[in-house]
């Protein structure tokens, strides 16, 4: 069986080490807050926040206080805010460990594409060309095919670029691929899916 | 100098005018003027470049500046969740300048600081560097981007004394300080204005410098996304 969204989560909550300052993305890396254990780790929200809470209790929502997917949030006891232009610093800067994002697709060269399809769908890059520029690490996390059952994990990416060359490893329902030089690399497989079954959904070139 | 208006009305008297470039803070409905833009709105002033993370919702914050087509241009981040926004953009009656979020911050932040140009390497090997110059640094490449230097900024902060110092309420900052800087008029609107004394210097977020006319008033603040989590049963 291939991994749900909250299993792809709980494998992505792998990649981050105790003390790790992180940005998780919209969607299925949003799950990954759920499962980091023990781990003491600082989840920054790039409209201005360090140390994102859950989600406030029914009554207790206050406008005041969002994520940058909008959705409103609680503060913790180590948390700070600042201005955008601090937030972005801190990315750009190299300050931030780790990005989990989502995408649309990604290329055996490690670049990304995740901010719009021309003609249909034009929502904007928002901070996702900055964190990809600017974090140590990059993990993408999405479903290996589209609902066509067409594969996401391409030789090269057909969508406008997010970032050129900026991914490091791809999580997937089928199982995880690190980029490395001339393609992709097999790290493990979802329970009960093969190698064969990952290579048959992969455009991309695997190396090893 | 006194900086203290009665209305958004007085505070945009004088200031406005069309063809301009407005900078206004908030991101999403979090920490938006909304009251200097229902101003805007009734001024009637059209052609408006405006540069804001967002373009707010359909009907709502710099949605409202939309649907009476004042502004000609957005230079912007996101503009999801704005159905009008996105006819007029495909339809070619909005002229739309995608930023990334970071560029667009500090090329507020730079354009207030007198900073003309900056390079990053944020959106290096996409469509945002065609025809930026490219640089490279310690064998990396980085694009030019330029400070934005507005002719008005309009921001929201939760309370200000009567010398413009302001003082923000969690990530209702965002976008406020940068779009403040930028500006050669900066106007703010407030839900308290104190008098002279009662902020600690020390906490002030945006010195009063930055800040020409000041509004305090009611904010509907509307949330966005409302999301909470379950109780735990006792």
């Amino acid at each position: 069986m291939p991994w749900d969204r909250n299993q792809m989560a709980a494998r992505a909550a792998e990649e981050l080490e105790d003390g790790m300052y992180v940005n998780l993305g919209i969607g299925i890396p949003t799950l990954v807050a759920n499962y980091v254990g023990d781990k003491d780790i600082t989840l920054q929200s790039e409209n201005g926040m360090l140390g994102m809470g859950p989600f406030p209790y029914e009554g207790e929502e206050d406008p005041d206080l969002i994520n940058a997917g909008k959705q409103t949030i609680t503060e913790l006891s180590r948390t700070s805010y600042f201005d955008s232009a601090t937030s972005f610093g801190m990315i750009r800067g190299g300050k931030i460990a780790a990005a989990i994002l989502g995408a649309m697709e990604v290329a055996e060269n490690g670049d990304l594409a995740n901010w719009m399809i021309p003609g249909k769908l034009v929502k904007g890059m928002g901070g996702a060309m900055d964190l990809v520029a600017g974090v140590g690490r990059v993990v993408v996390v999405m479903d290996h095919t589209n609902k066509h059952g067409d594969s996401k994990v391409l030789k090269a990416c057909t969508l406008p670029l997010t970032g050129k060359g900026v991914v490091d490893r791809i999580i997937t329902n089928l199982g995880v691929l690190d980029v490395v030089e001339g393609g992709l690399k097999i790290v493990e497989c979802a329970d009960g899916v093969t190698e064969d079954d990952l290579r048959a959904a992969t455009e991309a070139t695997i190396v090893g | 100098m006194k900086k203290v208006y009665g209305s958004a009305d007085e505070a945009l008297e004088g200031v406005l005018f069309d063809g301009m470039l407005i900078a206004a803070g908030g991101f999403g409905l979090c920490g938006i003027p909304e009251l200097l833009i229902d101003g805007i709105v009734k001024s009637g002033v059209k052609d408006l470049t405006v540069a804001s993370n967002n373009a707010g919702v359909d009907g709502f914050g710099l949605g409202k500046l939309l649907d009476t087509r004042q502004i000609r241009k957005m230079m912007s981040s996101y503009v999801g969740e704005n159905a009008e926004f996105m006819r007029q953009y495909l339809s070619g009656e909005l002229e739309l300048e995608f930023n990334p979020q970071g560029t667009l911050a500090e090329r507020m932040r730079a354009g207030g600081a007198g900073i003309p140009g900056f390079y990053t390497k944020t959106g290096v090997g996409t469509v945002i560097a065609e025809g930026k110059e490219v640089k490279q640094f310690g064998g990396e490449d980085y694009i030019l981007e330029e400070g934005i230097f507005a002719d008005l900024s309009i921001v929201k902060a939760w309370k200000a004394d009567d010398t413009g110092n302001l003082v923000f309420r969690k990530t209702a900052r965002n976008f406020n300080p940068p779009a403040a800087m930028c500006g050669k008029i900066c106007i703010a609107e407030v839900e308290e204005i104190v008098p002279r004394g009662s902020l600690d210097p020390d906490l002030i977020h945006l010195p009063g410098i930055y800040v020409h006319r000041l509004i305090q008033g009611e904010h509907e603040k509307r949330i966005e996304q409302r999301t909470t989590r379950k109780r735990e049963e006792a």
